[in-house]
């Protein structure tokens, strides 16, 4: 079989079983939907995730270790994963097909040329990674403060290391080696000082904005699977919505509709994991290259290059995806991959300038800082970003949550949204509850999103965890927020109409949503005076309120002046009079003239936060159907010590 | 005639092909305008009064009839309670198509007793096959997100492995529906698309507390019959339990009271709320099979003005001992 024909086949395999796993990716028991399907897998073999994690908080979680594969395969092989495997790249591969396919040979060759502009990506890729590794800078800057010990050690293997070159090379003066060593030191000792030991953490990771994986998961989860569900072949059970997606789309489409223009256009310009696999198949130990130089320079390799390396000249290595269409068109099989550089003549590293790598190193490391001078994690955190059940405190969160959209995917109510700028610019896409969108709260049985989620920005808590039972009950429930009653919405609180919906759904045990009975008087237009009464029934001098208008249940009555000042309860009433009900009759029957009350029974709801755990079923449920009267926002939520409502009693 | 090719002249066959399609076009742009012309503008429409009604599922020749059989084995007690009105043949026939509407309105395990147990509705559905009944629907639209309330109630599997058929609220199984003399259910959006190839109705509920209410039992079970944004009606929750009553004339209800819920209703969500009443009401009059639902929770019926609401309007029975039940215990 063809080579090309074998890639296509990956390409197409790997793009369905993406496409499968996200479309699995939903809560319940029939055989497609989610049950031990690896539905993150594409993500974790995605190095980039894996590398950005590993920078920003020091380790590699779980699944993200078969990155490394990936690594080990493109040092071995170059970048496979492009051309091979990328879902995303396959979707740019085949728009540009579409759209230049009635071209003409030299139109296309012409798409093909390298430009310039392909190093933006190694930018990108150094800008993000220096985001998720600023912590660790500045640890390694704060080390001489911080280990005496391991500085020490530090610097004579430094020095072993240049004794050794010295020795080597005989150019070498040691006078200006030596005094180029001192001012080193002497710039890490006293850039050491700048930070203090008690500096706040500044690891953050926005790999996710561009990486493809979370791009394209991100997109399909949120934009196109809604879709899909509002047509016959809907996915989930009720059509799903996602709060403020526009951005997503936009970027979505936009990526794929610059293919219009150059082919492949994000692989080659925007990517920063292709900036990576470029970056890494500098060692590869496969390469495309040229049997012989000399040839009839036809550039007819060049008709449908993908990564637009110049296989005809001399080929750019860190470019070259492995689509291998080269090898294919070139009609005296000059083209081949193999171990010997291209005869040609080849270029192994990106073309980046120390200039360039400064400049996107330093504004990656600045962005973050930066940001965070508005204190947005500080005094100043928007109360409206309620984090699933699990979410890591918020600093630590921002260091893993990859915005890849699994956890919105697979909660079964539809209450995780990808935020706005409730976070901060940081938190964009980050997950952020929004109660009014959905099916029902977030369920206090549910555990979904953490055990979802591929870096553990949400931890996979257990149901006992989160529900505070056995071995976790000292500590309690998961709170990710409390409930607060907005007594000027509340129909009990503000309209004297009975209503204590919130406090019926209210999902805890016992309910943290309690009631106190209050009886208010009505306003019944005109004053009611006693004509005459018995035990039960009471009769108007003049006209009261309409028609049984009093029987609902909740009215009562109270006459003044009487002994007890029990309101009793109505049961049925007309223009001229009224009834009570037979529980409780009068005494002594009121006298004639004695005026009549009517009061309305009302159950007022207060929330205790000691109970309630933020889930907002209140507020989904609460039939003040715009802003709702009831309203969870992240207060007393247990991930932060600094959000506490409550003194520990 | 123009016949110099090098001419740019129109000759007259490129003139009257020209004609035509210009008069053409103009035409067809002012057919358009022409019918498509507004002169109005849009007017708000008015919801046009539904006239859809719910079948009577009432047994009429049966009358009143209730059965309050106790014992600590559900499945038992249903049984009994069943044959004690004349074995199940007397509510179900060859060829029936039955409708079990039950309480799954929260997303939380059987064993927390919020919803029907999924024990009595496969041993309901088995009864109803071997009356000779042609299909089972059961169906609810619940409060917490339906996919979820079905699975974790254990409901869906327990119906399908009976063999009914489990039907979720899909906005396409509503219609608006005008109760007959109701004030609150008029227009109003109703799970009816399940009951219009049904023969029989039998609603199955748990008996619970309900802070609102007084209680959820029964009667109150019809609430998950209604769509939109039902839970305005909390604010008149006797007048629409009542009005749902009247709405839904069932073959027969069953009020599962072997484990009832005390306290923290309608959710609960511990064991401690909960408290073995170890019985199973079985009858065709609703309002009884309330009312002496009532007794269990310890509530007087003046707690419940629901109950004496409907029986005014002429739903059925309050004082239960009329209906001379029929007491049994295992």
């Amino acid at each position: 079989m063809n080579i090309v024909t074998t890639r296509r086949i990956c390409q197409i395999f790997f793009f369905i079983l993406f496409l499968w796993f996200c479309a699995v990716t939903t809560l319940g028991d029939q055989w497609w939907q989610l049950r031990g399907w690896p539905v993150n897998w594409i993500i974790q073999l995605d190095p980039l995730v894996g590398l950005a994690t590993l920078l920003s908080t020091r380790t590699v979680y779980a699944g993200l270790l078969w990155g490394l594969v990936t690594i080990v395969l493109t040092i071995i092989l170059g970048r496979f994963f492009c051309g091979w495997i990328c879902p995303f790249g396959s979707i740019h591969q085949f728009v540009g097909f579409l759209s230049k396919r009635k071209r003409s040979i030299p139109e296309k060759i012409k798409l093909n040329q390298y430009h310039p502009g392909q190093s933006i990506k190694y930018w990108i890729l150094i800008f993000l990674l220096s985001v998720s590794a600023l912590e660790l800078a500045i640890d390694l800057i704060r080390l001489p403060e911080s280990n005496r010990l391991l500085f020490g050690i530090l610097i004579l293997a430094i020095l072993t290391l240049m004794i050794l070159k010295a020795v080597r090379q005989t150019q070498v003066s040691p006078k200006k080696t030596g005094i180029v060593f001192l001012i080193f030191i002497s710039i890490w000792l006293l850039l050491s000082t700048l930070f203090n030991g008690y500096q706040t953490s500044a690891a953050s990771l926005q790999i996710g904005l561009l990486d493809p994986m979370p791009l394209v998961y991100r997109s399909i989860n949120l934009v196109i699977l809604p879709l899909v569900d509002r047509t016959s072949i809907s996915i989930s059970t009720i059509p799903r919505f996602y709060d403020g997606i526009w951005l997503i789309a936009v970027i979505f489409l936009t990526a794929i509709l610059l293919n219009l223009r150059v082919p492949r256009f994000y692989c080659r310009f925007i990517c920063p994991a292709g900036a990576m696999f470029g970056i890494l198949s500098r060692f590869a130990l496969w390469r495309m290259g040229k049997t012989r130089n000399e040839c009839i320079d036809c550039h007819l390799c060049e008709k449908n290059c993908e990564g637009s390396c110049s296989p005809t000249s001399q080929i750019r290595i860190n470019e070259c995806v492995l689509c291998m269409n080269c090898m294919n068109e070139c009609r005296h099989h000059l083209m081949t991959y193999q171990i010997a550089p291209s005869a040609s003549g080849e270029i192994v590293s990106p073309d980046l300038s120390r200039r360039q790598f400064l400049a996107s190193a330093v504004s990656g490391a600045a962005t973050i800082p930066m940001l965070r001078v508005s204190s947005y994690l500080e005094g100043n955190w928007d109360p409206a970003l309620v984090r699933p059940p699990g979410a890591l405190p918020e600093k630590a969160f921002l260091s893993r949550c990859i915005k890849c959209g699994q956890c919105m995917r697979i909660c079964p109510t539809n209450v995780i949204h990808p935020a706005g700028l409730q976070g901060g610019l940081e938190g964009l896409w980050s997950p952020v509850l929004n109660f009014r969108i959905g099916t029902s709260g977030c369920q206090f049985n549910c555990i979904a999103c953490g055990n979802l989620c591929p870096t553990a920005a949400i931890r996979p808590i257990s149901i006992e965890e989160r529900l505070g039972i056995n071995r976790y009950a000292e500590q309690g429930p998961i709170k990710i927020g409390t409930a607060f009653v907005d007594r000027g919405r509340c129909l009990p609180w503000a309209m004297d109409r009975p209503c204590i919906v919130c406090q019926e759904n209210c999902p805890v045990s016992p309910k943290a949503i309690r009631t106190r009975e209050v009886f208010n008087t009505i306003d019944t237009g005109s004053k009611l005076i006693v004509a005459k009464a018995d035990a039960l029934y009471i009769e108007f001098r003049g006209t009261g309120p309409d028609m049984n208008q009093l029987a609902t249940g909740d009215y009562y009555t109270v006459v003044l002046p009487s002994a007890d000042h029990q309101p009793r309860r109505i049961v049925s009433n007309w223009e001229r009079g009224l009834r009570i009900a037979d529980g409780l009759p009068f005494e002594s029957p009121p006298e004639p003239g004695s005026r009549v009350e009517i009061q309305i029974r009302l159950q007022q709801p207060h929330v205790d936060p000691k109970h309630c755990i933020g889930c907002g079923v209140c507020e989904h449920e609460c039939p003040v159907p715009g802003k709702r009267a009831i309203r969870v926002t992240a207060d007393n939520e247990s991930r932060h010590q600094e959000h506490a409502l409550l003194l520990k009693r | 005639m123009n016949l110099d090719p090098n001419s740019n002249r129109l000759n007259r066959r490129q003139f009257l092909d020209r004609l035509t399609k210009a008069g053409i076009s103009i035409t067809a742009a002012c057919a358009a305008g022409f019918w498509l012309h507004d002169t109005k503008g849009p007017t708000l429409s008015k919801d046009k009064p539904s006239n859809l009604v719910l079948k009577d599922f009432s047994i009429g020749a049966l009358g009143q009839k209730m059965s309050i059989v106790r014992g600590k084995d559900r499945k038992a007690t249903l049984r009994m309670a069943i044959n004690s009105l004349g074995g199940i043949e007397t509510f179900i026939k060859k060829g029936d198509r039955v409708l079990l509407k039950v309480n799954a309105a929260f997303a939380s395990p059987a064993m927390l007793s919020a919803t029907t147990h999924p024990l009595i509705i496969a041993e309901m559905t088995e009864l109803c096959f071997k009356a000779g009944a042609v299909s089972v629907v059961v169906t609810d639209n619940p409060i917490n997100d339906p996919d979820s309330c079905f699975t974790l109630t254990g409901i869906a599997d327990a119906a399908r492995s009976a063999g009914a058929r489990v039907l979720l609220p899909r906005d396409d199984l509503f219609r608006p529906m005008t109760v007959k003399d109701a004030k609150l259910i008029r227009n109003w959006p109703v799970l009816y698309k399940p009951f219009t190839d049904i023969t029989k109705v039998i609603g199955m509920a748990p008996l619970k507390d309900h802070h609102r209410s007084g209680a959820s039992m029964t009667m109150k079970n019809w609430y998950g019959l209604l769509g939109g944004r039902r839970n305005i009606f909390h604010q008149d929750i006797h007048g629409i339990i009542m009005e749902l009553a009247m709405m839904v004339k069932p073959s027969l209800v069953i009020l599962d009271a072997t484990t009832s819920m005390m306290t923290n209703g309608p959710t609960g969500g511990s064991l401690s709320d909960l408290k073995h009443t170890n019985t199973m009401i079985v009858s065709t009059d609703q309002v009884a099979a309330d009312a002496f639902g009532a007794s269990l929770l310890g509530k007087s019926l003046d707690e419940l003005p629901f109950i004496g609401k409907a029986e005014v309007a002429g739903i059925g029975t309050a004082d239960y001992l009329k209906l001379k039940p029929v007491m049994a215990s295992i």
